[in-house]
């Protein structure tokens, strides 16, 4: 009978502030950031071979649940991430547009693979040349499929980027332009 | 030993409502106001995996739907009873089987009654 490793799991640091004793002071986007990063809620949006590799991802080996993104939302209404998997078709593309439109505020993408990113291989006149055409996109991850620890890597990037996203930012004028750009209201 | 209890013993009750209340609005108004918000006709559309909504989801359907399905709760309900009655068997000896036996007739009159009046036709 082998040793029953001790568990290795860390609780996430808390942020810079003020400490003393009994209390602790930090900024609320801080906070706000820690708590969305750590806890967000993919919508898996997989249309093809990728979305077979984001399966190996949730599994057991790789387990996305360790970021705490373990809860798939399959209704944009409570997701924060909206990930795209696979080739995008332009029959498609309206029914991706809607999605991430009824996504609420605030809300991040990541496209995965090569054909959510640019039509990887498909460069024909029935495939979208990349969703950023359609709706912004917040990373991507290269790769035909991408390997699960590159969708971790992917998912990590998110992260950072919910982190340090600042609380006002989706009242900002740069991202009522980046919307309007897409035209989206 | 007598019961001296004042009103005012029941304080805490009254506090840990207050403090629950408080908790569910203060939370609902923080995360209402911390939060950003859009709002846009596509946004409040129903969510039917992107394709557009056809139609209404309130339209009339067919009452025999609801009819066989209050029937299935019914006598899907029923048949817990037996599993106390199952457990029990032994002791409860014949005068249980007895019993069940009744109680089951009395559930076939019902289900011959239904059937007569038609309930389960759906044509």
């Amino acid at each position: 009978m082998g040793v029953i490793e001790k568990s290795k799991i860390d609780i996430t640091k808390a942020p810079e502030g003020v400490e003393g004793p009994g209390f602790f002071a930090t900024r609320i986007d801080k906070v706000v950031g820690m708590a969305r990063a750590n806890s967000l809620w993919p919508l898996p949006f997989a249309t093809s071979c990728c979305g077979i590799e984001f399966m190996a991802t949730m599994a057991s080996t790789y387990d996305l649940g360790r970021f705490g993104a373990e809860r798939l939302s399959f209704s944009p209404r409570q997701a924060d991430l909206l990930m795209v998997m696979g080739t995008i078709a332009k029959k498609m593309a309206p029914v991706l547009r809607q999605v991430y439109e009824q996504m609420a505020e605030p809300r991040w993408v990541l496209s995965m693979g090569a054909c959510a990113s640019s039509g990887g291989v498909f460069d024909t006149y029935s495939v979208l040349q990349g969703i950023d055409r359609i709706i912004p996109v917040d990373v991507y991850i290269p790769g035909c499929p991408p390997r699960p620890e590159q969708v971790l890597d992917g998912i990590l990037q998110i992260q950072e980027l919910v982190k340090s996203e600042s609380i006002r930012r989706r009242d900002s004028e740069e991202y009522k332009q980046l919307l309007a750009k897409y035209k989206i209201e | 030993m007598p019961i001296d209890s004042t009103p005012l013993d029941f304080l805490p009750i009254a506090l840990t409502f207050i403090v629950a209340l408080g908790f569910v609005v203060t939370t609902m108004f923080v995360t209402h106001k911390l939060g950003p918000k859009r709002k846009s006709k596509i946004k409040e559309d129903t969510f039917e995996c992107g394709i557009e909504v056809q139609g209404n989801a309130r339209i009339p359907f067919s009452i025999k739907y609801f009819l066989v399905a209050i029937l299935f709760v019914l006598f899907d309900v029923e048949v817990i009873f037996m599993y106390p009655w199952a457990v029990n068997f032994k002791e409860l000896g014949l005068l249980g089987f007895l019993e069940m036996l009744t109680f089951v007739a009395f559930l076939l009159v019902g289900f011959y009654y239904i059937i007569k009046k038609g309930a389960l036709k759906w044509e």
